[in-house]
């Protein structure tokens, strides 16, 4: 009897303990996560209601040029950052790593810091940089094409633009990473190889890069998902344009809703970027667990 | 060392330092740039060496903007977001991890599945739940939707499951139940990690910009990052005002960083499964 009591207080307790979660998960997550799906079936405006019209939103959506167009920008967008950023993180990481005490944590410093800015202070202080009359790096693209270019507005250089920017902005976090990684292979395997007489590049190719594998695989999916997510520095640097050019999935679900108050066909692109991230998601923490990390 | 080697080495490190210092330039330039005059911003010979030190456009800002008043939105709303987030997350996460209920196994995968689910596809029907509870233009409206962060869970319940089982048994043979142990036993133990998620938590919820410019529509309720959007509207090309607002908005989390930046980085290698 009393195990069976005490069993019940176990029960309550933890009840008492997870239910803050709980609660405030199924009401601004489940709840919303379960709506989306609903909305996507209807013609609802944002607030107000609708009516059933089943499978109408999906069919309108491959018929829709624009959100084609975005679902290459954002496949356009995801080559442009994805690779680029890691391989980057990856030859900063081991610069910084060679570095000692002080000079590191400064160096480190230095890569990570605009990762912790918000993303308005990096598109106003680029938007500066890059100002077609006084940008402080007209000069350099001058010496490249011959002429001033508006980059935000020119639809050959907005995304490139956009990708550095982001780079610049993100890249901070993947050097931590590599760092974590390398600061976790053991120095004999250097000092092993080195006694063979190994040079710098063989001790990259054949000790670092196979033991640096994980994390690297680790940095290269986070990246696909995250880049996919795009949406704040394309808002605040070109708004989609110039000719729809920087269209992406996540700026159309948000003119569609807040806009044009399209609550049901914006319901449903946000359902197929839900279930192309959450597919990713599956697809990574599989190939992360196949390869030994979890 | 050989003399090649030497050399080697001295012109990584000379190649490190030119990267840093090109990485940092963007920051740099706009601090000169906040510093001068708006006509000397323009003017051509305005140089990348600092010539004048006019705080001029600060003042601007600070007199003319709602600057303090995002100030204050922003430190409300990342402060509870982060106290909530964590001691919500460290119950729950405790709960899974040392007490046996039925539910818990499904528990944990719903958390584990909910941190690859992408929150920004949800802010249509977030937004449409806020308005129906009247909560747009509110802080209750700017924090809630950002209350769940299922990564907290899953770094406290791996360190929770860490803590050797002989801790507990003084406290159960003195008739101490499971709010005594986590909160005089496991929460002391992981202090080092609390802290490190609760900084990280702030400045993620300090930066967030999709949600809050949603859930906000009259300047006053703005947090910093919507915020200082709306300078860039009110003053056109002016930059050294946009530069002073760039760096006022980015000067909290960048002090947070520089002061706990150990702790920074230990966060981010923990909560993303990398061990430093």
């Amino acid at each position: 009897m009393a195990m069976l009591t005490n069993r019940r207080k176990e029960v309550a307790v933890a009840a008492s303990l997870v239910a803050p979660f709980v609660l405030i998960f199924a009401l601004v997550f489940l709840y919303p996560t379960i709506r989306l799906v609903q909305l996507s079936f209807t013609d609802s405006p944002l607030i107000g209601a609708g009516n059933w019209i089943g499978l109408d939103n999906f069919k309108r959506l491959l018929s829709d040029r624009l959100f084609l167009t975005s679902l290459k920008n954002n496949g356009y967008f995801i080559l442009l950052t994805v690779i680029p950023t890691t391989a980057l993180a990856l030859g900063i990481a081991l610069m910084v790593t060679r570095l000692r005490g002080k000079l590191q944590a400064l160096a480190l410093a230095i890569f990570f810091l605009p990762y912790i800015l918000p993303v308005p202070v990096v598109t106003h202080i680029w938007t500066w940089m890059l100002d077609f009359q006084f940008g402080v790096l007209q000069p350099v693209i001058t010496f490249f094409t011959g002429k001033p270019v508006a980059v935000f507005k020119n639809p050959y250089w907005v995304m490139p633009a956009i990708a550095a920017v982001t780079i610049w902005w993100t890249n901070g976090f993947n050097v931590l990473l590599f760092i974590a990684g390398l600061r976790n292979i053991p120095r004999d395997y250097y000092e092993a190889a080195q006694l063979d007489g190994a040079t710098r590049w063989q001790l990259f190719a054949r000790v670092t890069w196979p033991l640096l594998w994980p994390v690297t695989a680790l940095v290269l999916t986070l990246q696909l998902i995250l880049q996919l997510k795009l949406f704040d520095q394309v808002y605040l640097l070109s708004s989609g344009g110039p000719f729809n050019s920087s269209y992406v999935l996540l700026l159309m679900v948000y003119r569609e809703a807040f806009q044009l108050n399209h609550g049901g066909y914006a319901s449903a692109i946000a359902l197929v970027l839900f279930v192309i991230i959450a597919a990713l998601s599956v697809l990574q923490f599989q190939l992360l667990r196949v390869g030994g990390r979890r | 060392m050989t003399r090649t080697r030497k050399f080697e080495n001295w012109m990584l490190t000379s190649g490190t330092f030119v990267a840093a210092a090109l990485w940092i330039f963007p920051l740099y330039w706009a601090f000169i740039t906040s510093i001068r005059t708006e006509e000397r911003v323009v003017s051509n010979g305005a140089g990348i060496i600092p010539d004048e030190f006019k705080l001029g456009a600060y003042i601007d800002i600070i007199r003319n903007t709602n600057l303090i008043n995002w100030y204050i939105n922003s430190i409300a709303t990342a402060v509870i977001i982060t106290i909530v987030v964590i001691v919500s997350g460290m119950m729950c996460a405790y709960a899974i991890s040392q007490m046996r209920f039925p539910g818990r196994r499904i528990l944990y995968g719903v958390v584990l599945a909910s941190f690859m689910v992408p929150i920004q596809a949800l802010v249509v029907t977030q937004f449409i739940l806020m308005n129906d509870m009247g909560l747009i233009n509110t802080w209750a409206g700017i924090i809630l939707p950002q209350l769940v962060v299922p990564v907290v869970i899953i770094v406290y319940k791996q360190f929770f499951d860490a803590v050797p089982k002989e801790m507990r048994e003084a406290v159960v043979l003195d008739g101490g139940g499971d709010y005594t142990l986590l909160f005089r036993i496991y929460l002391p133990l992981n202090w080092g990690i609390t802290t490190a998620l609760a900084i990280i938590t702030f400045i993620m919820a300090w930066n967030q910009f999709l949600w809050p410019f949603l859930a906000v529509t009259t300047e006053d309720q703005m947090t910093i990052p919507v915020g200082i959007t709306q300078v860039n509207d009110a003053f056109g090309v002016f930059y050294a005002r946009l530069m002073s607002v760039a760096l006022l908005g980015a000067m909290p989390v960048a002090i947070a960083y520089l002061i706990f930046q150990k702790k920074v980085t230990e966060a981010v290698m923990i909560s993303s499964g990398v061990k430093g």
